[in-house]
């Protein structure tokens, strides 16, 4: 019974990863669309692409790249219900809270994305273009999480039998699951200001809209942030001996909370407040990854115990 | 900023002018230190600096690894050394950035502490002359007279901090809120130096250590720092302030799952407090079951279980007839089958001759397998007690227990094996009750194996205080994030008649981006009746300041 709600998770967990690469076909393919629309109405001297937002009743071309787009946003919404099936059976079959190792992790992590994606949508439709670009690494982490991270349902060693491990992992998982959206953000913001590869720049949101995406979304993750390093450190007080110890995870979430809190001073600090300030965000997100990959597979301290053996 | 000032002030002369020039110069170090800049600057190098601590073994974490660091790279480990890399947390260079880092936090935020404080009490600012200048802003005719217009506005805004003024033929009202997000950010800022504090009384005055204890009754009491395995203590603790309690292992049980993988461990413990000691209750025992994340807390102190192993027990029986048995741990090398080695040793009883107890000490080294797989070579399969089997060399001769070097307990010194002073004599696979007699008649059996816990025992008189700043800082910070600091004026204007009212009413959010377009939408909705069907005579709020 346990172990074929096991194989059902593992199945889910498939059929998730196999719908956001659909969509991500279709929100490319809404890229391939617009680009030759734009040939076309460049060359027939027709308005701006920019308006397209506004006018989701224009030409037909247009309203083809918007149905590519909606439909690979319903099929976001679907690899997200299928997602959170898949973690939930999961806990079910290993009888625990499912976020014991780093294939449990990285699928958590997805899943926070891929929802604080969809709700940022919903309040902003108009930055749907960056889907594409959520979900890349969406599912490269999926990838690596069904492949190399992958580990069998199973019941977790002593020191991970803990109420702290539901409230100090959640709480890291979901915000490093929201932080990647304005990580992403902030890349593109940079891409656009860049003004390089202007085929794909220019079709994305402006670059103040990206900027209002990336500090939202970070001033709701970088708290919850806060808030998980301090369960993490009273559940450390319990099982370890000592509340803050500078193990290589410590070290490194620290880092990357000093590396967000400079975001946020660097938003409020004259000249740094737009290329600089993303340059930061992009930082703190590449030492979350960091933190969750490098540090558990890599250096190996008191929180080696991904399930990698 | 400064230079201007500088530039206003009379010609000084000599001691007075240099004098003035020092305190120009520290003023403005003061006031670049304290600056945002500065500070974000300092944040970057507390990030940077922090980051060898993770990438590169810490001798705080495991002097292993930092040896083995050493024989790696033996040309660069020396020099990473003498700047501190191994150590980076006690490092004067990251001393020195937190530090800086606090000092400009303290100048930043004492005075806007300051000017908070005053500006919770002055009233909300005046309504400009031009409401339409503002990024969010309508105007609209209500059908009632000003001063029913102005108490619906004033009733809307109930919650927020108001001040109405005259105003040609009408009135304005300014409003003002969101002061607890300033509240907020200083409450942040300030508990983030109680947590230094906290931090740094924990380093003083605290101390931890670890110790190895026999299960089936073995004890240890705090007393003094002898009685640990380990020891670290605070820069203020020299060992002697201990306070005193103690412990006794009556049981120690773990379970598995049957590929090996640990899946509980408790240990059943007696404990005695202080007071007990003291009052002479040393044969009670109050009984805790000990477990991972499930420590013992008692007077200021915590008891935890980190490890297991176990300790295999060999009597030595002399040709002379005399007895001597022991049981020492022995440590485990692998960590998934608890294959473990160790070194018990065994002096001759009665040889009080120097030279021939020099020749006759014995040590028993080798592997234990707590599940033997039961080939020639000696090998665990499972982590559980459950076919022991040791594999060992017995030694005889000079273990240098005199030398006066220490000496691990887990092995034997292996220069004298080298020197010829330390000679292999027997070399055997054994289960309980087997034993190997020697070439001299010494018989060695194995009698049987016990299972010992490691424990940490950790005293920190700064993380209570650390935990109440951390849920201070983590307030602070929701409040600063969370809530917007904005403004609102209303200008009201009776027309002619004086039956109805034009209010014009404008908004300014004060802190970053972070919005106000949705409540302002809300006010309009609400004071100016809109939206409406008619709507004519409404100004469309500006929708280039909204914010979504
Ligand atoms: C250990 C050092 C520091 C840390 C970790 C830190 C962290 C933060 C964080 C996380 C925020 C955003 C949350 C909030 O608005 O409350 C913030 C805001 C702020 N900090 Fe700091 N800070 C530090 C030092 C300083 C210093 C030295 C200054 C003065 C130069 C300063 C001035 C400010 C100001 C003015 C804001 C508000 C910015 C805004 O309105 O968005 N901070 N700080």
């Amino acid at each position: 019974m346990l172990t074929e709600l096991a194989l059902y998770s593992d199945r889910l967990f498939m059929a998730a990863v196999g719908v956001f690469v659909f969509a991500m076909v279709l929100h490319g393919s809404e890229y391939a669309v617009q680009r030759s629309a734009k040939a076309v109405l460049v060359g027939a001297g027709g308005p701006a692409l920019d308006e397209h937002e506004s006018h989701p009743d224009g030409t037909p071309v247009r309203s083809r790249s918007e149905r590519l787009g909606r439909m690979g946003v319903a099929l976001v919404v679907l690899g997200a219900v299928l997602l959170a099936a898949s973690i939930v059976t999961r806990g079910l079959a290993a009888q625990r809270w499912p976020l014991g190792n780093m294939y449990e992790f990285t699928s958590a992590i997805s899943l926070a994305a891929v929802v604080a994606w969809l709700v940022v949508l919903r309040r902003s439709p108009a930055s749907r273009p960056v889907g594409l670009f959520v979900l890349l690494p969406v599912v490269i982490l999926l990838f690596l999480g069904g492949t190399v991270l992958y580990a069998p349902a199973a019941p977790v060693m002593p020191a991970l039998q803990s109420y702290w491990l539901v409230v100090h992992v959640t709480a890291v998982t979901i915000a490093s699951g929201l932080l990647m959206v304005p990580g992403v953000a902030s890349l593109l913001y940079l891409l656009r200001r860049s003004g390089r590869l202007s085929g794909v720049a220019d079709r994305l949101p402006s670059v103040d809209v990206l900027d209002r995406l990336a500090y939202r979304l970070t001033i709701i993750a970088f708290p919850l942030y806060t808030f998980a390093i301090i369960a993490g450190a009273i559940w450390a007080e319990a099982a370890w001996g000592r509340f803050w110890g500078w193990d290589p995870k410590e070290t490194v979430a620290f880092v990357a909370w000093v590396i967000y809190a400079a975001y946020l001073h660097a938003r409020a600090t004259a000249g740094w407040r737009s290329g600089p300030a993303a340059w930061v965000n992009v930082a703190g997100f590449a030492a979350v990854i960091f933190n969750l990959f490098f540090i558990n597979m890599v250096v190996s301290g008191l929180h080696s115990y991904a399930g990698l053996g | 900023m400064a230079s201007t000032e500088m530039a206003t002030r009379p010609p000084e002369t000599g001691d007075s002018r240099a004098r003035a020039g020092l305190l120009a110069v520290l003023r403005n170090a003061w006031r670049s230190l304290t600056s945002m800049r500065t500070a974000l600057i300092l944040l970057f190098l507390l990030a940077v600096a922090a980051l060898p601590g993770a990438l590169l073994p810490q001798r705080s974490l495991n002097q292993r690894l930092v040896d083995q660091y050493f024989t790696d790279y033996p040309a660069i480990a020396p020099v990473l050394d003498r700047l501190g890399f191994f150590d980076v947390f006690a490092a004067p260079w990251f001393a020195a950035i937190y530090l800086l880092l606090m000092v400009s936090l303290v100048g930043c935020v004492l005075p806007r502490t300051i000017e908070h404080a005053k500006n919770l009490r002055a009233a909300p600012v005046v309504t400009p002359r031009n409401l339409a200048r503002l990024p969010h802003h309508a105007t609209a005719t209500l059908d009632v007279g000003p001063d029913e217009a102005a108490e619906r506005i004033r009733g809307r805004l109930r919650r927020w901090r108001m001040l109405e003024t005259k105003d040609g033929p009408g009135r304005t009202i300014s409003a003002e809120k969101g002061y607890l997000r300033e509240a907020g950010n200083l409450l942040f800022h300030l508990s983030l130096i109680g947590l230094l504090l906290g931090f740094a009384a924990g380093k003083l005055y605290g101390y931890g250590g670890q110790v190895i204890v026999l299960s089936d009754g073995g004890q240890f009491c705090n007393t003094g720092i002898l009685g640990y395995d380990s020891f670290q203590a605070g820069l203020r603790v020299d060992g002697t302030n201990l306070t005193p309690f103690c412990l006794r292992v009556d049981n120690f049980e773990a379970t598995y799952l049957p590929d090996g993988q640990p899946e509980s461990y408790r240990a059943a413990i007696g404990y005695q407090t202080t007071d007990d000691l003291n009052a002479g209750r040393v044969d009670q025992w109050r009984p805790y079951p000990l477990a991972v994340n499930s420590p013992l807390r008692l007077d200021g102190s915590r008891v935890y279980l980190i490890n297991h192993g176990y300790a295999p027990r060999f009597t030595v029986t002399f040709p002379d007839g005399q007895k001597r048995t022991e049981e020492i741990q022995w440590q485990p090398v692998d960590a998934t089958t608890y294959l473990s080695q160790g070194a018990t040793k065994f002096e001759p009883p009665g040889v009080t001759d120097e030279q021939k107890r020099r020749t006759s000490q014995l040590a028993i080294t080798g592997l234990l397998a707590p599940t033997s797989s039961g080939g020639k070579v000696v090998t665990s399969v499972y982590p559980a007690l459950n076919d022991p089997e040791v594999a060992v060399d017995v030694l005889r001769g000079d273990l240098g227990l005199d030398d006066g070097r220490g000496q691990s307990i887990f092995q034997v010194d292996q220069s004298k094996i080298d020197s010829g002073q330390l000679v292999r004599v027997a070399r055997a696979n054994l289960v309980p009750g087997q034993s190997i007699t020697l070439d001299d008649g010494t018989i060695i059996t194995f009698d049987d194996v016990r299972q010992w816990i490691a424990l940490q025992i950790s005293h920190d008189p700064g993380q209570d205080v650390v935990l109440v700043f951390a849920v201070l800082m983590l307030v602070g910070l929701g409040l600063s994030l969370s809530i917007r600091r904005r403004r609102f004026w209303a200008r009201l204007t009776p027309t002619e008649d004086g039956t109805r009212t034009v209010v014009e009413i404008g908004g300014l959010a004060r802190t970053d981006r972070a919005g106000y377009g949705e409540e302002f939408d809300r006010l309009r909705a609400d004071l100016l009746d809109i939206p409406d069907t008619d709507g004519s005579d409404v100004d469309r709020p500006i929708t280039a300041a909204k914010d979504d």
